[in-house]
């Protein structure tokens, strides 16, 4: 290649992949979105914000978002003492229990909703005796809750063990040869360093249980402003034809959903700054 | 005073370690050398209290040490690959071990301020405090790293191949450096190290270690001049080695009888030991063995010459250092005869 060729890049292609990567997103994320927010147009300002504001609207978004978070602060919990336990120990049946964190992803979310509603029915394995308590699951928000938690567990568990498993002993055992027990190494040490991967999987989960439709319509009996979920809501009103109503709650799912993934975007960026990957 | 006694310590069918016994007295600098395997970082580890000896005893100024956790022991430990804390400022990663302390001894926040600061100023990086690991060099890192395990005022400071993972250049810079804050501080410390230059450079006593077994512990000098084993002859400077025969106090090589005493070594096949430089050049025939200069490259003050041994089969080539006082030339033919040398018994 001669000097006077111009400089060509040692990877070439750009174009094409560029290409090809614009119009790809473009058609399969970007347009839809764009037509999402088109049809939202049709409604004078005051007619929007009233559907957003109306009570049952109001009362889907809080059930969504708030029943999701709560639901990713228990996986947030859990899912760091599950990958604790698969990555520090060896025990018998250690790579079963690891594949079966990725059941959730794997189970069509409507086959999950079934399975979790007769477990949790009031004659079901699990749901009788905790309606012997008093403790109602099925048909109630609780019931939304647990489906949440079982479709978020596996995004925080995949996101922290590389982390974990990548950890190096010896900063361990620098922080033991400094004086420090067991409780401060965990504390100061270790589980800085998994902040950001801790922060990234919740927000994932978090985003997944927003959106979580199927696994949710089973098990939530979906009464109006108890048990009723915002995707469910958009369902409801595009079957009674009220498309404009259907895309202002989906505008407002949307804008939160960007908002997770800014968030996630800047945590990531925030912890590469800080520890970056040797 | 720190003293290992009799540890044995086994990874599988492989002794780590076979039997070791070592004092180190307080204010000393002492290195553990030996090859990759030779055991001396799981020694070091042992002292810390990272591993566990399956037999044998440790102890700290007479108190039992394996009583202990790493925790408890008060030792500082810096590790080949820094280990620093990578989520903390330079400043954090120092001050970790002041800010675990137990509360009934811990120093309040200016204290470990003063401190953490006289700490940065030792290892003269103080205007680094603010920045992460990640954004300093690996000789800076290695600084840190020091400076947090010299926080807790450890009673025995323990280096595991510091130098190891940084380029020729600051390796030197950093040797150098640690001997001056040695001299400056007096803390006890052991290095481990697979580099005889490092070693002899920076300890005030070596420990000479091979396959889980002490060879020899001495002076930099002793060590060199006097070396207690064929391994440490070999290991330890370059030296040249000749396979020899004892027989009725003479020494042969090939069938040739060389004009030196056996020294005492007990008849057989043994091996001669020469340093380079002890190998001393002159005309054809003066000294016991004769040889063809093959090669010779002239640097500084030594001229080294590879040279053809005539005896035996002809095919032995040894280096030799000559003082330039006689230029030599390829082809020549020289009389060689061993200044000082050594004699060690052949073994399997």
């Amino acid at each position: 290649m001669s000097a006077a060729g111009g400089r060509r890049s040692t990877l070439p292609g750009f174009g094409l992949t560029m290409g090809l990567t614009l119009t790809w997103l473009s058609i399969i994320i970007l347009i839809p979105l764009a037509g999402l927010f088109l049809r939202t147009f049709e409604l004078s300002l005051d007619q929007f914000w009233g559907i957003v504001t109306s009570r049952r609207t109001l009362n889907a978004l809080k059930i969504s978002f708030g029943l999701a978070f709560a639901a990713a602060v228990v996986n947030l919990v859990m899912g760091l003492i599950v990958v604790w336990a698969l990555v520090r120990y060896r025990f018998p049946g250690r790579r079963i229990f690891d594949a079966i964190v990725d059941v959730p992803f794997a189970l069509p979310t409507a086959v999950a909703g079934v399975a979790l509603t007769s477990l949790f029915a009031q004659t079901g394995w699990l749901g009788a005796p905790l309606a012997e308590l008093g403790i109602k699951v099925a048909f109630t928000p609780i019931g939304i809750f647990i489906a949440m938690i079982f479709i978020g567990i596996p995004f925080v568990v995949r996101t922290v063990q590389p982390v974990l498993i990548d950890l190096d002993a010896e900063i361990e055992e620098a922080a033991a040869s400094l004086g420090a027990n067991r409780w401060h190494t965990v504390s100061k040490v270790i589980l800085p360093s998994l902040i950001p991967a801790l922060l990234t999987g919740f927000a994932l989960a978090f985003a997944r249980a927003v959106g979580e439709y199927g696994s949710v319509i089973f098990i939530a009996g979906n009464l109006p402003n108890v048990s009723e979920i915002a995707p469910l809501l958009i369902v409801i009103r595009l079957s009674e034809f009220r498309y404009a109503d259907a895309t202002a709650i989906a505008v407002v799912m949307l804008v939160a959903a960007f908002l997770i993934i800014f968030a996630v975007n800047r945590i990531q960026r925030w912890a590469q700054t800080r520890i970056p990957a040797h | 005073m720190i003293e290992v006694k009799n540890i044995v310590k086994k990874f599988g069918a492989f002794a780590a370690l076979d039997g070791v016994d070592l004092k180190v007295a307080d204010g000393e600098l002492l290195a553990l050398l030996g090859p990759s395997g030779s055991g001396k970082t799981t020694l070091l580890r042992i002292i810390a209290g990272l591993d566990w000896p399956d037999t044998g005893e440790v102890s700290f100024d007479g108190e039992n040490a394996l009583a202990h956790a790493a925790s408890e022991r008060h030792v500082g430990f810096v590790f080949q690959h820094y280990a620093l804390f990578r989520h903390m400022t330079v400043f954090e990663n120092v001050a970790f071990g002041l800010r675990v302390q137990p509360r009934a001894v811990r120093k309040d926040e200016a204290g470990i301020r003063a401190r953490v600061k006289e700490l940065l100023d030792l290892v003269q990086l103080d205007w680094l405090s603010n920045r992460y690991p990640s954004q300093l060099s690996g000789g800076q890192r290695q600084r840190i790293a020091l400076a947090r395990a010299l926080a807790i005022e450890p009673r025995i400071l323990l280096l595991d191949e510091p130098f190891g993972a940084l380029d020729a250049k600051v390796r030197k810079e950093l040797r150098q450096w640690l001997r001056s804050l040695h001299h400056e501080i007096h803390v006890t410390s052991i290095f481990v190290t697979h580099d005889q230059e490092e070693a002899l450079e920076v300890a005030n006593r070596v420990v000479v270690m091979d396959k889980g077994r002490i060879e020899q512990i001495g002076t930099p000098g002793e060590v060199y001049d006097n070396p207690a084993t064929a391994f440490v002859h070999g290991f330890i400077g370059e030296s040249i080695v000749l396979p020899v025969e004892v027989y009725d106090g003479c020494v042969r090589l090939g069938g040739k009888q060389l004009n030196i005493l056996a020294d005492g070594v007990s008849p057989g096949l043994s091996k001669l030991f020469v340093r380079r430089h002890d190998m001393q050049v002159g005309p054809a025939g003066s000294g016991s063995l004769d040889g063809a200069v093959r090669h010779v490259r002239t640097f500084g003050p030594i001229q080294r010459a590879e040279v053809a041994l005539s005896a035996g089969d002809g095919e032995t080539v040894i280096e030799i250092d000559a003082p330039r006082d006689r230029e030599l030339q390829t082809g020549d033919i020289v009389g060689l005869q061993p200044r000082r040398y050594r004699i060690f018994a052949a073994q399997e």
